[in-house]
């Protein structure tokens, strides 16, 4: 497991360029602004465009416009919001459904701990830049070899993407309204599809499978029986579980050998 | 209002998360414990909005076109498809499925 955290890009969980495995022997190469700037942009524009998922979901889920909008610009962090909007249609209260959004969210402060050693970015600037603290921007800036190269992805990536999410939120949340019957179309699909894309790069060890598994046997198991919102938070304890059984197995490990 | 008090609450603590690993001194975090857990906690949310969000309505478990719908994107994934084509292809064998009264 240490040498997983120490290598800064490996687990990123995001799609793109992220998923190609970073070549261990590999010195890096020179890199273009240029070529920074059509990496961002292809992960910027593809993600972006999947905000009309959103839009058209969140719409489904019994939102306004207005409220979907707002989650867009003032979140920014798809897999949170698809949570918050989903929980709010099954029934959740506000605060067990914002509780489920925050925790999915707490993932970009460690990301922005590795941005901001990567990026040093001045005090004053950090205020605004946090709102772009995400999954995409993260893989991009920390795909490149030098610290220009990470500002100008982060920034690129951050811009292209804030811009792309906001306009195809609004477009799809008005779509939505056209199309009425929005489960006719299969876009209620749409919103499992987004978290099944975000999970599956994560599921790279056992330890992952294995937290993944329980999770879904607890967020099943105990759907009918607790109110809506509250089991996806059970679900979430399968990550402690699996990290106190595997901290046991190593104590263990560790006693039989002797260090 | 309801809707309001839940945007606003998940508006608020998604940036202050955000902002804290940009302002927090390098170490405070770095604990493994402390990175393993972040790094599992989404995993474990994200497993379960996926089989809820797929699996239920109304508060009770339910098979219909939405698995048809996340096999094919699970079935994308595998091939490398892109991150659009993978909700695309839930959104079409979902409908397709429907359309044909499943």
């Amino acid at each position: 497991m240490a040498e997983q955290t120490a290598s800064a890009s490996a687990d990123i969980p995001a799609h793109g360029s992220a998923r190609r495995a970073p070549e261990p022997g590999s010195a890096p190469e020179p890199k273009s602004d240029s070529a920074v700037v059509r990496d961002a942009l292809g992960v910027g524009i593809a993600v972006g465009l999947s905000g009309f998922a959103f839009g058209v979901t969140s719409a489904g889920a019994g939102l306004t416009v207005l409220q979907t909008c707002a989650l867009s610009l003032l979140v920014f962090t798809g897999a949170s919001q698809f949570a918050l909007v989903g929980a709010l249609a099954a029934g959740g209260n506000p605060l067990t459904a914002a509780a489920g959004a925050f925790f999915l969210g707490v993932r970009n402060a460690f990301y922005g701990l590795r941005l901001s050693q990567l990026l040093r970015l001045p005090g004053p600037v950090r205020p605004f830049a946090a709102q772009w603290v995400i999954d995409e921007t993260t893989a991009v800036a920390l795909a490149q070899p030098t610290r220009r190269g990470a500002r100008i992805g982060f920034t690129v990536t951050g811009v292209t993407l804030y811009v792309l999410w906001n306009l195809t939120t609004l477009g799809g949340a008005l779509g939505a309204e056209a199309l009425g019957d929005t489960s006719a179309w299969g876009l209620d699909a749409a919103g499992p599809a987004v978290f099944l894309a975000l999970l599956a790069p994560m599921l790279r060890t056992a330890t992952e499978r294995a937290v993944a598994g329980i999770a879904v046997v607890l967020g099943l198991g105990f759907l009918p029986v607790l109110p809506a919102g509250v089991p996806v938070l059970v679900a979430a304890l399968a990550a402690p579980a699996v990290v106190w059984l595997e901290g046991r197995r190593l104590g263990a490990r560790r006693k039989g050998t002797d260090r | 209002m309801n809707i309001w008090i839940a945007i606003g609450a998940t508006a608020v603590g998604c940036y202050l998360v955000k902002l804290l690993g940009l302002l927090v001194p390098a170490g405070a975090l770095e604990r493994p414990l402390v990175q393993r857990l972040a790094a599992l906690l989404p995993v474990a949310l994200l497993a379960a909005l996926t089989a809820q969000q797929t699996f239920s309505a109304n508060g009770a478990l339910v098979l219909d076109a939405r698995g048809a719908g996340l096999a094919a994107a699970a079935l994308a994934l595998v091939l490398r498809a892109p991150f659009l084509v993978v909700v695309a292809a839930a959104v079409v064998v979902t409908a397709g499925v429907r359309a044909l009264g499943g």
